[in-house]
């Protein structure tokens, strides 16, 4: 196998492969979704498919928090932008996503003064140093992004800087896992579970995938060797006729998650009643709001923002690729219409996004020689 | 976005709450550890870091394996981006020890 000098243990890797080979029974498919989009990036670049058997079929998560998101949120970003004054501060994978109007990057070329930051920190620190401009932070990502954009707000809040504002796109795992298992298309075993999110939230809220749907759930690392020990925990699982939550990335990941942080979201944003998911539709109780105790600083209180509800491109398959019924190269636009050079899809942008991760890695796959068993 | 980068807490600062100096790979940023408040970072200790936040402790050994791991993911580059474009607070970071 090509890459498997660059494994820590190579043996290890061989022994896992084998033992997922044991524990498959060769008269049932297997189909375990990798919720987070780390997952399927790591799964694509090890080229992990070659060491599971055919009937062990990994399906790829939303877990990819600019492909969830829908065009009319970058779009409201946008106008935003457009206010006079305003300085519009994203992390650089919001960059080319593209919205109905074009990406920010677009609008950049366009004159809109539109700044890549690396932390909502970032973004307080643009506003402090330009007192006579307001700084809008486009807020994304699950658990993992919200703590920070919240310990933001509450030093905002406590520092009393008005000239600031976040437009929060923050979503929750939870809800997204729900209405994935409510779809009727959609047939699944288990899961991968993700492993950063999990370090906030710990491994409790998962617990009724396990008791209610009885499916195991494993959260799992990202080396290739924590995936393929994840999927040996849940063909064992399986093997047992046990649904349990297991945690592999117990070395990083803590039961009870990271209750600071926790805290921190909770004080800062609630629940909205329902959030857009792109290919998933409305979910409820799946986003994250600011709190009106810190409207202040809420770009959506403060812009009246128009709310865009725009349509993905037509022929664009975003949506069932988001919730693993179609495979990327099934698009009829992949590879063709849309690429990571000119996406049409945030799918393709995101190195996270499964189109970019089966684009970037699939090519090579004639090289790789399966790793004996 | 979504990197988690493993760094080591030099020093924790005191200019304001929670923001220590951490180094990557031989990079020094300030980064704030206000999400670690259960059991406050300290100097020495390996964290991981996400947008500018320490949000979990590791080991030394995982955190190695962490930075292996990003280099194989071809995401090293777009790491010590991340952490180089850090500039938390006004001041400079200060030198080494
Ligand atoms: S190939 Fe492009 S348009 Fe098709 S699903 Fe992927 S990102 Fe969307």
């Amino acid at each position: 196998m090509k890459y498997v000098d660059e494994f820590r243990d190579p043996e290890l890797i061989a022994g896992a492969s084998r033992e997922i080979r044991r524990l498959a029974d060769p008269g049932r498919h297997y189909r375990f979704m990798e919720v987070c989009g780390g997952h399927t990036h790591a799964i694509y670049r090890f080229g992990l498919k070659d060491l599971l058997p055919e009937n062990v079929e990994l399906i790829h998560g939303p877990g990819c928090p600019v492909c969830v998101l829908p065009m009319g949120r970058i779009d409201d970003g946008l106008f935003m932008a457009a206010q006079p004054d305003v300085i519009f501060a994203a992390f650089g994978d919001m960059m080319r996503v593209p919205g109905a109007t074009g990406s920010p990057l677009e609008h950049k070329a366009r004159g809109r003064d539109i700044r890549i930051v690396y932390s909502p920190a970032d973004a307080l620190k643009l506003a402090r140093a330009n007192p006579d401009r307001h700084v809008m932070f486009f807020a994304i990502g699950f658990e993992t992004t919200a703590p920070s954009t919240a310990l933001t707000l509450l030093r905002v809040r406590a520092e009393g800087i008005r000239n600031f504002s976040v437009f929060s796109n923050h979503v929750t795992i939870i809800p997204a896992i729900r209405a994935i298992l409510d779809s009727p298309d959609m047939r699944l075993d288990a899961f991968i579970g993700p492993g950063h999110v999990s370090t906030v939230i710990g491994c409790r809220p998962y617990e009724w995938i396990a008791r209610n749907e009885r499916k195991p759930i494993v959260v799992s690392g990202f080396e290739p060797l924590d995936i393929l020990q994840s999927i040996v925990m849940i063909l064992r699982q399986m093997k047992d006729g046990r649904a349990e939550v297991e945690n592999q990335y117990a070395r990083v990941v803590p039961w009870e998650g990271n209750r600071a942080a926790l805290k921190a979201i909770g004080e800062v944003f609630e629940l909205r009643p329902y959030f857009e998911w792109r290919g998933l539709g409305f979910i409820s109780q799946s986003a994250l709001r600011i709190r009106d105790s810190f409207a202040a600083w809420d770009a959506e209180k403060h812009f009246l923002t128009p709310g865009v509800r725009v349509t993905d491109p037509k022929a664009s398959q975003c949506g069932e690729v988001l919730k693993g019924v179609l495979k990327p190269a099934d698009c009829k636009l992949f590879g063709n219409e849309c690429t990571p050079e000119h996406p049409i899809g945030a799918l393709m942008v995101s190195s996270e996004g499964s189109c970019a991760a089966y684009f970037n890695y699939e090519h090579r796959k004639s090289e790789l020689v399966t790793v004996s068993a | 976005m979504c990197l988690a980068i493993p760094g080591q807490i030099i020093e924790i600062l005191q200019e304001r709450d929670n923001l220590a100096l951490v180094d990557v790979v031989g990079v020094r940023r300030k980064i704030d550890v206000g999400l670690l408040a259960e059991e406050p970072a300290k100097p020495g200790d390996w964290v991981l870091i996400h947008v500018g936040f320490a949000m979990s402790r590791i080991s030394e050994e995982d955190a190695r394996e962490q930075m292996r791991l990003l280099k194989m993911m071809g995401e090293h580059a777009a790491a010590m981006e991340e952490i180089t474009g850090y500039g938390l607070d006004d001041s400079v970071a200060r030198g080494g020890p």
